[in-house]
């Protein structure tokens, strides 16, 4: 049986992308990511890959395209601003169907910002930063541990999609060490395994049709008929791929929303207060897309209020209200900029909320 | 109840603190400071931690100045020293006075692998080699240092790196919350096999303060240090 070993965020995730198949990542460094292209760098070499350092984020995404478009398994990580150029990759890697797993790990903005965690890209990686009507499904695993099963999967998540998969974790994630099992290495595609595994890839092949991967379509009856069947696609994604972790919702008084590091802080929250007899529950969407609404059907007559805690000024929030229709007071407990808040501010926030609408 | 049992070699003055990233140098290097705050300087009058990490943007032992100088310790670094989330690569030339000053007990927090080892050979006029003892921490149960060929390789990187031989090793092996008495021995019995091989000693083993009870370990080994886990946040361990 394999034994735990002792990881930091950043190298686990990019131990757990080569093990789920991956031979190909193409990066630019930026903080607090960097040990990903650094560690790939010296593994992928080893383990029959390639690494390539791209002059800059948009140059490293449109590498992973051609690189996905001709078959290969590929990875690409960034933090926020470095995500931000990526984002018109992202629209033709959706347009062209393509797969593609990609890595935020998100620091604290807008602009440069600064190398804190933080987790104001919601509204980039949830609704697109780039241009048409496209959708990327979003992982937001809340410890090492879960990155890493996430990250295992989502090479063939996104194989059996044709279309990227981003997983979001903060700066905090990806430097802080937790204890993880690896699971056992995937097989990796071979080249001469892709004409039959992706018949749709430009793979050279010999079989007498060609392929065409394109997101160009310039008549707007093709290009809408596209669209409209990419989005047949999007509308199975938001039924099959919605996950969500629940606790102690049924007769919660206050009930938390958060993911990632937020949803850790917001345990604690949690936790205190329950300590002190006040019913507190928790809904954790370990998907932010297709996001969990239906999570929110579950909460009763006992709940007062629902808060959203984020690492941003009021995001996650917009969907939080979506989520709740109207049933219940939707507040907000945040910091930004790089801010973490104490599980005790937490406390004493939800207190004064809990006073102004009970 | 605390088994610390007080310095080795506590005639050198400058302890180096090196190791593979995530091997736990600046846990041990805070931890050591507080413990030498606590229990007395020797001949020493004075107490100093050089943070010279320019490789890690996190968890830096500049991030607990309040606490090391409510302690009595002084830290040198960043020329920044107002500003510990920038990333620069830079350090103040005031780390040169604790590695001079002859009555200055000095800890050398090292920032990760040999890439960050290489920063201490700019103060290598600063400090004379008798009067250094150079320490790498060792963690076990870090993939790449967790047999003997890993740990090896980075004992010598870092020696390459930095010019200086490395005395002693701490076994440092844990598994943050989940760590027992049996991750402990694991990690004891690799720097052994080291010390064998290449007539170094093992300066202490360390053990997670207030996770592995004392009396599971009490008696094996010669020279125990409990760690504080003083960089690391409560709620993350929930």
């Amino acid at each position: 049986m394999a034994e735990k070993v002792l990881m930091k965020g950043n190298e686990a995730f990019a131990e757990a992308v080569i093990r789920g198949g991956v031979r190909f990542y193409f990066g630019y460094p930026i903080t607090p990511q960097s040990e990903i292209p650094e560690f790939m760098s010296r593994e992928l070499p080893k383990r029959g890959g390639k690494f390539l350092q791209a002059e800059s984020e948009l140059g490293a995404v449109n590498m992973a395209y051609g690189c996905g478009a001709a078959g290969g398994d590929g990875f690409i990580s960034s933090s926020s601003p470095g995500i931000a150029l990526m984002q018109e990759g992202m629209s033709f890697l959706c347009s062209a169907e393509v797969p593609l797993t990609m890595l935020n790990a998100s620091r604290g903005g807008p602009g440069i910002g600064s190398i804190q965690p933080g987790q104001a890209d919601y509204f980039q990686v949830t609704r697109g930063g780039g241009n048409g009507d496209y959708r990327i499904p979003v992982f937001a695993p809340a410890s090492i541990q879960e990155a890493i099963d996430i990250l295992y999967d989502a090479p063939a998540l996104a194989n059996e999609w044709r279309n990227p998969v981003m997983v979001l974790v903060d700066g905090l994630m990806g430097q802080m060490m937790e204890p993880v099992l690896m699971p056992e290495a995937k097989e990796p595609l071979k080249s001469s395994d892709i004409p039959k595994a992706k018949p749709w890839a430009i793979s050279g092949s010999e079989k007498g049709e060609r392929s065409v991967v394109k997101s160009l379509r310039l008549q707007p009856e093709v290009l809408e008929q596209h669209v409209e069947r990419l989005f047949e696609k999007y509308n199975r994604m938001e039924r099959e791929l919605q996950r969500v972790e629940c606790t102690d919702i049924e007769d919660a008084e206050v009930v938390f929303v958060a993911f990632g590091t937020m949803a850790r802080l917001a345990t604690e929250a949690m936790e205190l207060l329950q300590s002190q007899g006040i019913k507190a529950g928790l809904i954790r969407p370990i998907t932010l897309w297709p996001f969990p609404y239906g999570a929110f059907d579950a909460l009763t007559d006992n709940t007062k209020v629902v808060i959203s805690t984020e690492l941003s000024m009021g995001q996650l929030i917009e969907d939080v209200k979506l989520g709740v229709r109207g049933r219940f007071p939707v507040k907000l407990i945040h910091r930004t900029g790089g801010m973490l808040p104490t599980s005790l501010e937490i406390v004493d926030k939800t207190k004064k909320i809990l006073e102004e609408v009970r | 109840m605390s088994v610390f049992c007080g310095i080795r070699e506590p005639d050198r003055r400058v302890m180096v603190v090196t190791g593979h990233y995530g091997s736990g140098k600046t846990e041990f290097s805070v931890s050591l400071a507080m413990l030498l705050a606590k229990e007395g300087l020797g001949p020493y009058e004075r107490l100093g931690l050089c943070d010279l990490d320019i490789i890690n943007p996190y968890f830096r032992s500049r991030e607990r100045r309040a606490m090391l100088e409510a302690a009595g310790i002084r830290v040198y670094g960043s020329a920044y020293q107002h500003d510990v989330t920038a990333e620069l690569p830079e350090l103040s030339a005031d780390v040169r006075a604790p590695l001079e000053d002859k009555g200055c007990r000095t800890i050398v927090d090292l920032g990760g692998n040999d890439s960050g080892a290489i920063v201490l050979n700019q103060f290598s006029n600063n400090f004379s080699r008798e009067e250094t003892l150079t320490l790498i921490v060792i963690n076990a149960n870090r993939p790449e240092t967790r047999d003997y060929d890993g740990a090896m390789a980075h004992l010598q990187a870092i020696e390459r790196a930095t010019g200086l031989h490395v005395d002693g090793l701490i076994n440092n092996t844990h598994l943050l919350r989940e760590t027992d008495a049996g991750c402990i021995e694991k990690g004891h019995r690799l720097c052994e096999r080291i010390c064998a091989d290449t007539g170094r000693f093992i300066w202490c083993d360390c053990y997670p303060a207030g996770i592995v009870p004392e009396g599971d370990i009490e008696g094996r080994y010669e020279h125990l240090m409990p760690l504080g886990l003083y960089m690391r946040p409560g709620w993350l361990d929930r």
